[in-house]
């Protein structure tokens, strides 16, 4: 017995031992489903690719909740080598001074190069300092755009609008022709967010967040936001635009119906929309005001980045940087693209999925990209506000309110301004 | 004829006397043994045996109990950021700045609503089921499995389901209501969500009120039945007057019970129906504190809020033990 318990340790420690030869680091994500397999796939890849490092991915529910486990590993000294961090939660984990190593400081301890400018444009500030530093590394990301119904466009006889005004153009015809004319699945990021960085316009004070945390305010009092949603309402009751609460699906659902002729969604959405679709579809960039002088910039980068933890080894952060560079190699860029829809982020990831003819053959799969690539203005590079989940929270409930007809355009963004800046306001104190 | 809570002194050996325990052996055709003294009293040789034997139980509840509410007492004074770098003492601040927001109240007053709601419709449902499959006698294992098998379903599940039945573009529910002229608009209408909300919980609840409503009638002595038909002919003079006060302890025990589910274990029912957002949909005092705690990161916000929650119910459960139970009748 006593001998079989000692074979039993000894081969433990054995197998212990061989498997320290490869110095184990874990990436917890927010990712499910299909997304959640490839990242599966690209560890394994990666883990196949060299033998110093083993990566071991672990699926910790939704963006929220990778968030949150994060948060509570972290107080107890537990935390994972990397974090993937969803765009809104960006603020709360890059305000945590010491929570984090920046992204480009790990990869050129490691003794690589890294260079800000193989990065296309769109996702190359969200995630950086105030100087441009990359404090996380753009992952799965996506930008809001247009998908049309080219059958619903046929019938009317219009063509897709680049611009909002050519929206309003084209709306009654296809209401004529029995279309709904717009839908969309996220007013919070479509419609505010990518509002103000389509139509080139200041989202918050403070550079938008990013100089400082101290008396930062949100700006969505700005009389061309209430006008689009002004705008927004008028349509909803005259039958342009139809809207079927918060939730995502429920709007997405009518478009794959064939019911709608224009749906804002995710570049990252054309995988699955091919396979429920009933009809043939294309896409175009977010429109935007013609009216609006400057209009027309890139969006802002939206999905999720990795954040190395602090408070590991060097040996360990060593690995993480490797992976980070892996990651961003044109192959696996590629890969990723194609296996998720999610854009590709760096400049030459884009050129090979040119030069492969990918876009020849699934143009919609071009348009994010694309959009993202768009000339940058002074306020399309990104946001940094802090509590900004419970903010998106706050927008989510009074646009509710808008167009159940609880209350009005007006009033519906002086309470956003007023509860989102004493929650900004807050928040300075907890970082402070 | 006397009330029946008159007679009670003269019966003997149970109605739903020790509760919960017998009530169960008796809807599974056990005998539970009233008023056996002996099982009571048992001896220990050491005095401190008895503690050891609770320890295991009293570590339990200490740590995932008692532990975790010290803690949220204590996080709810500070102001901290999420990673735990820095707290700073701000006294009431979270406090103030909760009760003073009008969307916490609103919240508060449609907790209590949904709670008043989800408890009177799941007892009352509950009690009537139980009352008519007391009077079936062919096929009652039957009917008694039909009614209590949705409570194996789990909350989330309950919800999902729910949610299918309310779905805007599929629903049957939501297709029926069309033809009656009412839109239910589950997600975009205020009360339409609230409507679904309470619909899906008293659903999910009926079984388990059933269950113990069931025990509870069987194990009325069929004498007291019989004295009462002799004495009376209304069905239902004699149901308020003689069965339903001698349901009182397994009523009382039941409300407590319904109170704590609709204020807690509909989480799951409210998150499969909001479907993540929230937006302008009603929610519940617990959910706001998932929300800001989990998904918002404001750990001194949402700790002053669970703090809040536990007064409620303290206050709650007081209330219900001091008034309530003293009308209740223990044989």
């Amino acid at each position: 017995m006593f001998k079989k318990i000692s074979l039993a340790a000894f081969t433990l420690a054995f197998s212990a031992t061989s498997s320290l030869a490869a110095t184990d680091i874990t990436w917890w994500h927010g990712m499910a489903g299909r997304n959640g397999e490839v990242i599966n796939e690209i560890s394994q890849k990666f883990n196949e690719a060299q033998s110093a490092c083993a990566l071991t991915p672990v699926s910790k529910g939704t963006y929220e909740e990778a968030l949150a486990s994060g948060i509570a590993a972290f107080r107890s000294g537990e935390q994972p080598n990397i974090l993937q961090v969803f765009d809104a939660g960006a603020a709360t984990i890059i305000n945590a001074k010491g929570a984090v190593v920046p992204a480009e400081d790990l990869i050129i301890k490691a003794g690589h190069n890294f260079d800000r400018n193989a990065f296309i444009d769109g996702v190359r500030y969200f995630y950086a300092d105030s100087e441009g530093k990359f404090v996380g590394m753009p992952f799965n990301s996506s930008a809001p755009i247009m998908y049309v119904n080219d059958e619903a466009l046929k019938k009317a006889g219009v063509e897709a609008p680049k611009t909002w005004e050519e929206f309003e153009a084209a709306a009654p015809k296809l209401k004529a022709a029995g279309y709904i004319p717009l839908v969309q699945s996220q007013l919070t990021w479509q419609f505010t967010e990518n509002f103000f960085s389509r139509n080139n316009i200041q989202f918050a004070t403070n550079n938008n967040g990013y100089d400082s945390v101290v008396d930062t305010k949100l700006k969505v009092t700005d009389p061309n936001l209430v006008m689009m949603f002004d705008k927004l309402k008028a349509w909803k009751d005259e039958g342009y635009f139809a809207f079927y609460g918060a939730g995502w699906n429920d709007n997405q659902k009518v478009f794959e119906e064939g019911k709608a002729a224009f749906w804002i969604g995710s570049s990252g959405s054309f995988g699955g929309l091919q396979k429920t679709a009933q009809m043939p579809f294309s896409a175009t960039f977010l429109p935007y005001w013609n009216a609006i002088e400057g209009a027309g910039t890139n969006s802002f980068i939206g999905g999720a980045a990795l954040f190395a933890m602090s408070g590991k080894t060097d040996e360990e952060n060593k690995c993480v940087a490797d992976f980070f560079q892996f990651l961003t190699s044109p192959e696996i860029q590629y890969f990723y693209h194609k296996a998720t829809g999610y854009v590709a982020i760096t400049k030459a990831a884009y050129e090979l999925a040119q030069k492969d003819g990918y876009y020849k053959e699934k143009p919609v799969a071009e348009v994010g990209i694309k959009q993202l690539m768009l000339p940058a203005g002074d306020w399309s590079k990104g946001y940094r506000l802090g509590f900004y989940p419970q903010i998106r929270e706050i927008m989510e409930r009074e646009y509710g309110r808008i167009f159940s007809g609880e209350t009005t355009v007006k009033d519906a963004f002086d309470t956003i301004e007023k509860e989102g800046n004493d929650l900004l306001a807050r928040f300075a104190k907890t970082a402070g | 004829m006397t009330s029946g809570t008159e007679r009670l002194p003269a019966l003997r050996g149970g109605t739903a006397t020790d509760g919960r325990r017998s009530s169960a052996l008796r809807l599974f055709g056990g005998k539970a043994k009233g008023g056996d003294d002996a099982a009571k009293r048992v001896q220990f040789s050491s005095p401190y045996l008895p503690y050891l034997f609770l320890a295991p139980q009293l570590a339990i509840i200490f740590v995932f109990f008692y532990w975790p509410s010290i803690q949220a007492i204590q996080s709810s004074f500070y102001l901290e950021d999420p990673f735990g770098f820095g707290s700073t003492f701000v006294g009431m601040t979270n406090y103030i700045d909760v009760l003073k927001s009008g969307e916490y109240l609103g919240i508060a007053r449609f907790t209590a609503i949904f709670t008043a709601l989800v408890t009177f419709f799941a007892l009352s449902i509950g009690l009537l089921l139980a009352v008519k499959a007391d009077g079936v006698i062919r096929g009652n294992a039957t009917y008694k499995t039909l009614l209590i098998w949705v409570y194996a379903i789990a909350p989330p599940v309950a919800g999902l389901i729910g949610m299918m039945f309310f779905d805007q573009h599929i629903g049957p529910i939501v297709e029926l209501a069309r033809w009656f002229g009412w839109d239910i608009k589950v997600g975009l209408n205020y009360s339409d969500t609230a409507f679904a909300m309470i619909v899906v919980s008293v659903w999910k609840q009926i079984p388990y009120n059933f269950i113990f409503f069931l025990s509870g009638l069987q194990g009325i002595p069929v004498a007291v039945r019989e004295a009462a038909a002799m004495d009376c002919r209304s069905g239902f003079r004699r149901f308020w007057t003689v069965i339903l006060p001698l349901l009182a302890p397994t009523a009382f025990f039941l409300l407590i019970i319904n109170v704590t589910y609709a204020l807690f274990d509909t989480f799951g029912v409210i998150d499969v129906m909001v479907k993540d957002k929230a937006a302008n949909n009603p929610i519940t005092l617990v959910y706001k504190v998932y929300m800001d705690g989990f998904r918002g990161n404001d750990l001194g916000g949402s700790s002053a809020q669970s703090v809040i929650l536990m007064l409620i119910v303290f206050v709650l459960t007081i209330f219900q033990f001091r008034f309530i139970e003293r009308r209740v009748h223990y044989n």
